[in-house]
């Protein structure tokens, strides 16, 4: 590859904090009745990371997610970005959900998709087109730019959506349980998609899932959450190397250790356990 | 489905009609009840002699005007109502208070306000057609997705993107909906509109020839708004296909998965 890679930055050694959740809660107002959704969540991502967040269903991951990318404001607690407190959505974030069939515009070809963000960033025409460009190259989709996305499978739309957040070029990808709804082939693909886009471009990552095995393969680190009202439970250090493939990493009796580990730990947040405190 | 296929489809209920038509008052001597050979006769001199732009081009003129007026109207009221719960909860009962109100019983009120004039032509076409379009584009707009909704604002777009790639592209289906019902409504007013006080127009020329007993005349006149109403429903259906190409090739590939 001859081209710069897309928003290639050094990957800072001494992981400088990109984003701090500090004792954040959410409490739901409904009529006559509150619910608890998140009781006290505190933990770091430093810069450059990929972190994973796994816990049972129901646990207030999209809750979390929600708050953290300012789409929801938390009741007490909060959440900064690059020493920023969160608001509404900050720059430099982008967001991949897990309805990629929802998350594309569908009156847009797959080009118009990718390129609208930047577009509202004011990025100049010739700079626009070149990261709309390599994007789509770097997810496989150079091909595609003209389709509409409901001529594409659900694994091409989620890697255009997946396209729209790398040349958006944040700081923060968040992505909410992206690869829940695609078939498990198309997943391991897309699995070492986000690694190597990681790894190329030095972007920190924020990776929700409920997949045990997933969170493992992918994260550097693997934040347990517990049961709601959810708390952090533990984490979890992913000491595997940091070349992971599909075959040899998943064979590693290091990986099964740790997907035993976590899996007792989603086990035990199941039954309502919680960390003594 | 080959080409003459699809025509001969398109054309047999019309054709086989035209056909009963024609045999059932080929030989009428009743007065009312003229044949059709006659009617057919009597259409090229009684409209393409001058009547097609003193009384045709001012009807279709009106009707443009007070269509596209409430489209515009009914979107951007729509639009407004759609995005905030609060005016949708304080004008909800109102707007259907004056939904059902039938239009035409406004036209001796217009005429008492705006005279017997274009304006009131026109403000007669507006107060029934905006209906549809309004209601259908509130529908429309908080019936958008909520994760496109997220994502829009996680990419951060100004308020005028917002409204014009998330929430007018988002509502047009709706929208195109009610301005397709709209369009039948514009055409029936605009004939009434012109039954009731016109100095032109094809609703005015039909009932001056049911007054003078120019029966077949009459007839031409009808035949006439129904060819009027082809052509324009003809002209919204590449309108909207070229608009929500996108909307009909998603409905496909949903239907197929």
């Amino acid at each position: 590859m001859t081209t710069t890679p897309i928003g290639a930055a050094a990957r800072p050694e001494t992981a400088t904090a990109m984003l701090d959740v500090r004792g954040l809660k959410k409490v739901y107002e409904g009529r006559g009745r509150t619910v608890e959704a998140v009781r006290d969540l505190t933990f770091t991502v430093g810069s450059g990371e990929l972190v994973c967040i796994v816990g049972p269903s129901g646990a207030g991951k999209t809750t979390l997610l929600r708050c953290i990318a300012g789409l929801l404001d938390c009741t007490s607690g909060e959440v900064v970005l690059e020493g920023e407190k969160v608001t509404g959505p900050p720059p430099g974030m982008a967001v991949v959900f897990q309805e990629y069939g929802r998350s594309l515009f569908p009156w847009m070809t797959v080009r118009q998709n990718v390129e609208l963000p930047l577009k509202e960033k004011k990025v100049p025409k010739a700079e626009r087109r070149r990261l709309v460009q390599e994007a789509l190259e770097a997810v496989g989709l150079s091909e595609a730019q003209d389709a509409h996305p409901f001529q594409l499978s659900g694994g091409m739309q989620q890697r255009v959506a997946i396209a729209r957040a790398v040349a958006y070029e944040p700081h923060l990808l968040l992505m909410d349980e992206p690869f829940a709804a695609v078939d498990a082939q198309t997943r391991a693909d897309l699995e070492d998609l986000v690694r190597s886009l990681w790894k190329r471009l030095g972007v920190t990552v924020l990776f929700v899932t409920h997949d045990i095995d997933e969170a493992v393969y992918l994260g550097r680190r693997v934040i347990v959450l517990s049961s709601s009202p959810t708390v952090v439970l533990e984490e979890v250090t992913v000491d595997l190397p940091d070349e992971r493939d599909q075959l040899t990493t998943r064979s590693l009796p290091r990986f099964a250790e740790l997907r035993g580990h976590v899996y007792e730990l989603v086990q035990q947040a199941k039954s309502g356990h919680r960390p003594a405190s | 489905m080959d080409a003459g296929r699809k025509i001969l489809l398109l054309l047999a209920v019309p054709v086989l009609l035209i056909a009963a038509w024609w045999a059932a008052t080929a030989g009428s001597t009743n007065f009312f009840w003229p044949p059709l050979a006659q009617i057919a006769g009597t259409f090229g001199e009684t409209w393409f002699t001058g009547r097609f732009t003193a009384d045709v081009l001012p009807s279709l003129a009106r009707l443009l005007v007070g269509y596209l007026a409430a489209v515009v109207l009914g979107v951007g009221l729509g639009t407004a109502i759609g995005s905030s719960r609060t005016l949708r909860g304080l004008l909800e009962p109102v707007l259907e208070f004056f939904r059902a109100i039938p239009s035409p019983v406004l036209v001796p009120i217009l005429m008492l306000f705006a005279g017997i004039g274009n304006e009131m032509k026109v403000l007669v076409i507006v107060s029934g057609c905006v209906w549809p379009v309004l209601l259908n584009t509130v529908e429309g707009v908080r019936a958008l997705d909520e994760v496109l909704r997220d994502t829009a604002r996680c990419y951060r777009l100004r308020r005028r993107s917002r409204l014009i790639h998330l929430v007018l592209r988002g509502a047009s289906p709706q929208i195109a909906a009610g301005a397709r019902q709209a369009l039948s409504i514009g055409i029936i007013l605009m004939v009434i509109s012109e039954m009731f006080a016109a100095s032109n127009g094809v609703g005015f020329t039909i009932i001056q020839f049911q007054r003078s007993f120019a029966i077949p005349q009459m007839w031409t006149g009808i035949i006439m708004l129904g060819l009027i109403g082809i052509v324009l429903s003809l002209i919204f259906r590449v309108v909207e296909a070229r608009l929500l190409s996108w909307y009909t090739g998603l409905r496909m590939s949903q239907r197929e998965g």
